[in-house]
């Protein structure tokens, strides 16, 4: 076989076991596949799916407590598996290269963006400095960094995420190496930087030949990129196939319900605007943050600017946009975690954002938030059980009352009434944001704010944590706030949408209107960056 | 950066207005009578208290340290009472060795804490690591006036490769300066040494964690260049803070270890100080030892400019 048609990456029966004590024996369990040159294979999978460890046993980069334990890989038809150590340093970055999740975290802080691009070359190339520069002056040119020469100087920390994710892919592929393995590059991208990104990666790989393995959980970008598809579940491998066929016709029905679980980017249906009693009512809400300074000029950022929005018992409104938007800043003035410096905010008909932290004490019980990450948001010393009863007790309910509350509202969210006395680390994500959610309820409020309540969460957990949203607001009657990045998520859980940028809310409507006639440049330019926005997910997984 | 600076010092004055009020008035209201030891023992009770008046010993107490502060604003701090000169003159005097021994003890202590922490980290749980670590509680544990008679035993009474005690100015003979230096700088910087091995150790291994790291290793970089450039860098931030706090140990080893030693410094002047009653020397002492440490760590909090990029004051 030539070296042409020879696939770049070639995984033969791989298992990886883990630890003893895990909650199974393998993390990768006898998978198999290839990559061929010139070919983007995306691994699909939720977390735990086994996806990450492959990646990192080709890169020879497994955490120390984790060990192949048969198959092979081969790079090239060279055995990485029964590769030296020193052998694996030589591979990495001339032959196979690597990109990270986190362009924030992967880069060195204390290091130059050229330094560590120049490290790669002092560390596999005889090239003179001269030589060097020139090298990596051509690769930032190349992933189309604006005025490379003051990229080459910039910290890490002076250039944007997008910006440092290309200097990463910079790095991965100034040696231009056959294998390209991208580890969720783009998850912590704004959608419109990960659109770029995309595109990016796509380019490079086809103009060089590169063989990419790339790394999702989302459906979105492998209809976005995608040449074949593999899904993984439990470390084993569910199905591959082409693109166009995994993601129309999947033939497992696991990958039927994955694919089902994606929001579809249309909103739904939802009648007529009931006359309703308004909430909440903000009046040109605005925070701004001012940094003092002895000799400079104090440094002023508006990160809310003349925001209004009005939300009604029993409606969602969704705050829609992307990074630095400002919608979390809004979302922390309307329940006064933190203060607006200007505007009005009313919560039934009492003005909130002026009042005196003494007088908003009581006031505190009819807003509540559940916040992204349930595995930071809740004391990991104290059982679900106290966290739950804390607040009610806090306003003045008996023990045994607020008890008999936690259990019905366990109940409420769909968990065991009993397991109240463990502690968060004995539950899932999924759990845990549903104990959140119950914890929120707890302080029977009037107004609940999801501040990317489900972004961290699978997409199969994900849908139902979704549902249990929309039947509590049903139920209950409850005005929700709705913070998101997702328009997927926003077009399936919202009833109004703001769409807000740099501080300001650029298009205000319902739901229908705003993603079935976006106006503002800015709206639609976000709907056009959403992945996969031409495969309707929700419908064709259920077909 | 300037702003920073600025600001910093202007902090300095209140630390040191709350420094001089504490060691003005915990020395006078200490028992005993400094008039009395410069009187001598065979003093009437008539000349004790002439020396008294002479000193101003009489006035309100804070009379006394109006004019005291009055003084040192103007650059004098006094005459010593049991020495017989000014304050001024008898620090000048003094405090060459103890600037030599804070030196070497801190030279020779991150020479060997920064390499000792940076492979105890890299080797988390081996023998080495453990070895390491309880080493280094032992550091913490053992008083230094112990190890230093230990050492002086074992070095220079059995093997007789350095002279016991004494001092050597380092213009007049380097090599006698080093050998008087040696046992000094060991005994005194022991405790630092397991100090900041320590925290070098907890913040490498926290930094391991990374995930730059990750991609260094993924760059195909040696292991070594992995530690040193990207992982000990990116730890100075928490060790260059401990390295500041413990100066304060220096200072408070400094007296033991120069009285162990024989050292004629700053650390010996201030036990000789305290126990003949010397005031004015005592004060001075105390006061220069808190401006230092204030310095030093004013020093370290601009220097991790140097370390880390993204800190700008």
């Amino acid at each position: 076989m030539s070296v042409a048609q020879q696939p770049v990456l070639e995984v033969r029966n791989l298992s990886v076991s883990l630890p003893k004590g895990g909650d199974r024996a393998h993390a990768v369990e006898k998978v198999s596949f290839t990559v061929n040159p010139g070919e983007i294979v995306c691994l699909v999978g939720e977390s735990g799916s086994g996806k990450s460890v492959i990646a990192f046993t080709v890169m020879g980069l497994l955490a120390k407590a984790l060990k192949p334990t048969s198959g092979e890989i081969l790079l090239q038809g060279e055995n990485i598996l029964a590769a030296s150590e020193a052998r694996l340093r030589e591979l990495r970055c001339t032959r196979m290269s690597m990109i990270f999740q986190e362009p924030m975290t992967a880069l060195n802080p204390v290091m130059t963006c050229g330094e560590q691009i120049d490290e790669v070359l002092k560390t596999h190339t005889k090239l003179d400095t001269a030589a060097r520069k020139a090298k990596i002056i051509a690769i930032l040119t190349r992933v189309k960094l604006p005025e490379p020469e003051r990229v080459y100087a910039s910290f890490p920390h002076q250039l944007s995420g997008g910006q440092r994710q290309r200097i990463m892919i910079a790095m991965a592929l100034v040696l231009d190496p056959v294998l390209l393995i991208a580890d969720e590059p783009t998850t912590a991208l704004d959608v419109t930087t990960q659109a770029e990104i995309l595109k990016l990666i796509a380019e490079l790989q086809a103009g060089q030949g590169t063989g990419v393995l790339f790394i999702t959980h989302d459906f979105g970008v492998v209809a976005e990129i995608a040449h074949r598809v593999a899904v993984l579940r439990w470390g084993e491998l569910v199905e591959m196939g082409p693109m166009e066929q995994i993601l129309s016709r999947p033939s497992q029905p696991y990958t039927k319900m994955l694919i089902s679980s994606v929001p579809s980017i249309h909103p739904v249906h939802r009648g007529v605007r009931l006359e309703g009693v308004t909430v909440l009512r903000t009046d040109k809400l605005g925070k701004t943050y001012s940094g003092k300074s002895f000799f400079q000029k104090a440094r002023t950022v508006k990160a809310a600017v003349d925001v209004d929005l009005d939300i009604r018992r029993g409606e969602t409104l969704g705050i829609v946009g992307e990074s630095g938007s400002g919608k979390s800043t809004v979302a922390r003035c309307i329940a006064r975690l933190i203060d607006p410096t200007e505007g009005k905010v009313y919560l039934g008909d009492t003005e909130i954002a002026t009042m005196s932290a003494r007088k908003l004490r009581p006031h505190r019980r009819r807003v509540q938030i559940v916040f992204q990450d349930p595995y930071r948001s809740m004391n990991p010393r104290i059982t679900v059980g106290e966290s739950i009863i804390e607040g009610p007790m806090n306003f003045g309910l008996q023990r045994d009352e607020a008890i008999a509350r936690a259990r019905k509202l366990m109940e409420t969210v769909r968990l065991d009434p009993n397991a109240l006395d463990r502690y968060p680390h004995q539950f899932s994500g999924g759990q845990r944001q549903r104990i959140c959610i119950a914890r929120a309820l707890a302080m029977e409020p009037e107004l609940l704010i999801a501040d990317e309540a489900v972004s961290a969460l699978d997409v199969s957990v994900q849908k139902q944590v979704l549902q249990l949203l929309d039947e509590i607001r049903v139920r209950l009657n409850l005005a929700v706030l709705f913070i998101t990045h997702d328009l997927r998520v926003a077009a399936q859980i919202c009833d109004y949408v703001a769409v807000m940028s740099k501080g300001r809310v650029v298009e205000y409507g319902s739901a229908e209107q705003v993603f079935g006639s976006p106006k503002d440049p800015y709206t639609q330019a976000l709907f056009a960056a959403a992945p996969g926005r031409n495969w309707d997910f929700g419908k064709a997984g259920a077909a | 950066m300037l702003d920073f600076i600025a600001r910093r010092l202007i902090a300095i004055i209140p630390v040191l207005a709350v420094v001089a009020v504490f060691v003005f008035l915990m020395l006078r209201l200490t028992p005993g009578d400094p008039a009395a030891v410069i009187a001598g023992d065979n003093a009437t009770s008539d000349q004790i208290a002439m020396i008294r008046e002479k000193l101003g010993l009489t006035l309100p107490i804070w009379q006394q340290f109006a004019i005291w502060m009055g003084d040192i604003l103007q650059g004098n701090f006094g005459e010593s009472y049991f020495f017989k000169k000014t304050v001024a003159e008898l620090i000048a005097q003094r405090v060459e060795p103890t600037l030599a021994l804070a030196i070497c003890t801190m030279v020779l202590a991150l020479s060997v804490a920064l390499p000792l922490g940076v492979i105890a980290a890299y080797k988390q749980g081996s023998f080495l690591d453990r070895f390491v670590m309880g080493v280094s509680v032992l550091g913490f544990s053992v008083p230094s006036f112990v190890i230093g008679y230990c050492l002086i035993y074992v070095f220079a009474i059995e093997l007789g490769w350095v002279p016991v005690q004494g001092y050597t100015r380092i213009g007049v003979d380097f090599g006698g300066f080093i050998e008087h230096m040696i046992l000094p700088s060991i005994t005194l910087g022991i405790i630092y040494v397991a100090l900041v091995a320590r925290i070098t150790r907890a913040s490498v291994l926290e930094v391991l964690n990374e995930d730059y790291i990750r991609t260094a290793r993924a760059k195909g970089l040696s292991n070594r260049v992995v530690l040193m450039r990207h992982a000990l860098r990116n730890a100075a931030v928490p060790i260059l803070t401990v390295i500041g706090i413990g100066v304060a140990l220096l200072i408070g080893g400094a007296v033991v270890t120069e009285s162990v030693f024989g050292l004629p410094g700053l650390g010996r002047l201030t036990v000789e100080a305290v126990l003949s009653r010397d005031f004015p020397t005592i004060q001075t002492v105390i006061l220069l030892f808190s401006v230092v440490y204030v310095v030093v760590n004013l020093l370290i909090d601009i220097s991790y400019t140097l370390f880390d990029p993204r800190i700008r004051y």
